[in-house]
């Protein structure tokens, strides 16, 4: 069996502070469904750290638990047993103190919404919450590249341009942590590819802490500085795997030597899980 | 002789007479599908009209055409003077059950055990056809106009209701969880995620109340009624008056068709985005 390291949190390249603090620790983590037929335990005995401003991937087959971690983060998921805590609370404490941003699958923009009205939510509900960050909702659009959509409604936008928006949402109240949960997993590999690539800027621009669930073993590794990979019945750890790509990746980086070691090791792990 | 440049100004201009079909062909469709509902009503009317000459069929049985056209000139005043008053319970019953549904739906979606006791009491109550319970609230409430807004409220009140509360349940579930991660109350995603999910359904139920209120206060004339479209319908009947009854349908249904086109305007007026591209 390869590399299977348990530490350091960090990959070479944009490492955040060593006394940054976590964002997210949790240890022994249980999470049980129950359905008519049978209980599921979506994670068992989970444990991890995650540094402040890391990029953290998690990969794994389906119903390996990766969307339910990201649920308990958020404080949409109690877990059964286990402690979690981000940046030092308790998952319901951070979400009102609007430490999250959330990123889903569908973008689930209101449709009655324009963009820039759809970025301009998070900052509309539970006021008395709502934390207005360093950038306005039209620079955030800005941001994602959609300078000039913002009053575009969501028909009238793309899949790749949607989701844009959506991430845009996500950041309008200044989180301190971005959750994503395949976020590209609808959209063609071209848009994917160049999303990718702008996540990442946005990332390294903000020095906000992500966690990024993806199937996809190439965006795991271009995107992450540690790759969580999962492993389903019941869900649980199966490796973290840190990422020795430079900071500076462009799609070309694909092509690296490093790069393709990386995924060939993922896929190995992948298919043992 | 011709040059590449001739070639191509020739091409461009095959292609100006491409375009030039294609609208020409557009037009003709649109032209068409105006025409064609208009050839099925008057083909209707000419049928009637044809068999009521050719069978020579007694004027109490059934009018021809012509005839119901002279009346609804000639009686104008007593039509229009009983239009007046069924459309005025027809509107006042579309309001109050509509308002009515909406409230219980609001109800529903936030307390699901009050849901649970009361949607089969509801749906017992609508499985009694309308002209079963126009007499009991006839008994219950007097002859007046009451037991007519009643009744119009009645049969608008559960298409809208039922309506009201799919629509209102038919969130994005991201779309919730995302209100969740926002720390919403139950107030905000109301007003800010479930109407607007909701506008969609309650129309498709208020276009259907809009003609329902119609039959509702007619149906409620038929009882003890002096005044009013219903009434003039058993009146007319009670006297073979054929030419008259035709005619006092033809104003209700003028009704119920114009108060289905305001709420299809409404309706294009206020959902102005594409529900579907959620």
């Amino acid at each position: 069996m390869s590399a299977v390291v348990a530490a350091p949190p960090l990959a070479a390249g944009a490492p955040p502070p060593a006394n940054a603090g976590l964002a997210v620790s949790c240890r022994n983590l249980q999470v049980r469904f129950f359905t008519e037929r049978r209980a599921i335990t979506a994670l068992q005995g989970l444990s991890l750290e995650v540094a402040v401003g890391e990029f953290l991937t998690l990969l794994g087959p389906s119903g390996c638990g990766k969307s339910t971690f990201l649920r308990v983060v958020a404080d949409l998921i109690q877990p059964n047993s286990g402690e979690i805590s981000v940046f030092g609370a308790v998952p319901e404490a951070a979400r009102l103190r609007r430490d999250i941003g959330f990123v889903f699958q569908d973008p689930a923009l209101l449709p009655w919404r324009n963009a820039l009205q759809n970025v301009e939510l998070p900052l509309q509900v539970a006021v008395s919450r709502a934390r207005r960050g360093k950038a306005t909702p039209r620079e955030l659009l800005e941001l994602v590249g959609l300078k000039g959509s913002e009053l575009a409604y969501p028909h009238e936008l793309s899949g790749g341009m949607r989701q844009r928006v959506s991430i845009a949402r996500a950041l309008a109240s200044d989180p301190k942590i971005l959750l994503m949960d395949e976020p590209f997993g609808a959209l063609d590999e071209i848009t994917r590819d160049r999303l990718n690539e702008e996540l990442r800027r946005v990332w390294r621009e903000l020095g906000i802490t992500v966690l990024f669930v993806t199937h996809s073993i190439h965006e795991a590794a271009y995107l992450g500085q540690r790759v969580l990979m999962m492993a389903a019945n019941p869900g649980r750890v199966r490796a973290i795997v840190p990422v020795t790509l430079p900071a500076d990746r462009t799609l070309a980086t694909r092509e690296s030597a490093g790069f393709v070691a990386l995924t060939s090791e993922l896929r190995r792990l992948l298919e043992t899980c | 002789m011709s040059t590449p440049a001739d070639a191509l100004v020739d091409a461009s201009r095959s292609i100006d007479d491409e375009e030039a079909r294609y609208r020409d062909a557009q037009r003709r469709e649109r032209r068409r599908r105006r025409l064609l509902p208009a050839l099925g009503i008057v083909g209707l009317i000419a049928l009637w009209w044809a068999v009521v000459e050719v069978f020579q069929v007694k004027p109490f049985i059934a009018p021809s055409p012509w005839a119901v056209l002279q009346t609804l000139y000639v009686k104008r005043d007593v039509l229009l003077s009983n239009l007046i008053p069924t459309a005025g319970e027809a509107l006042g019953g579309f309001l109050l059950g509509n308002l009515v549904a909406i409230a219980v739906a609001t109800l529903f979606v936030h307390n699901r055990r009050l849901q649970e006791i009361f949607f089969p009491v509801v749906v017992m109550f609508n499985s009694i056809p309308v002209v079963a319970k126009a007499p009991i609230l006839v008994l219950l409430m007097g002859n007046g106009v009451e037991p007519k807004i009643a009744i119009a409220a009645l049969v608008c009140f559960f298409p809208t209701l039922v309506n009201s509360v799919r629509g209102l349940e038919a969130v994005n579930p991201q779309a919730m969880e995302l209100m969740r991660v926002l720390s919403a109350s139950k107030r905000e995603i109301f007003f800010k995620l479930r109407v607007f999910s909701a506008l969609p359904y309650l129309f498709s139920a208020l276009r259907i109340a809009a003609s329902m209120s119609v039959i509702g206060a007619v149906v409620g004339e038929w009882i003890g009624a002096t005044q009013g479209i219903g009434a003039m319908i058993i009146q007319a009947t009670y006297n073979f008056d054929s030419a008259l009854l035709y005619a006092a349908i033809v104003m209700s249904a003028a009704l119920s068709g114009t108060a289905f086109m305001v709420v299809v305007a409404l309706e294009r007026a206020i959902i102005r985005w594409h529900p579907e591209s959620v």
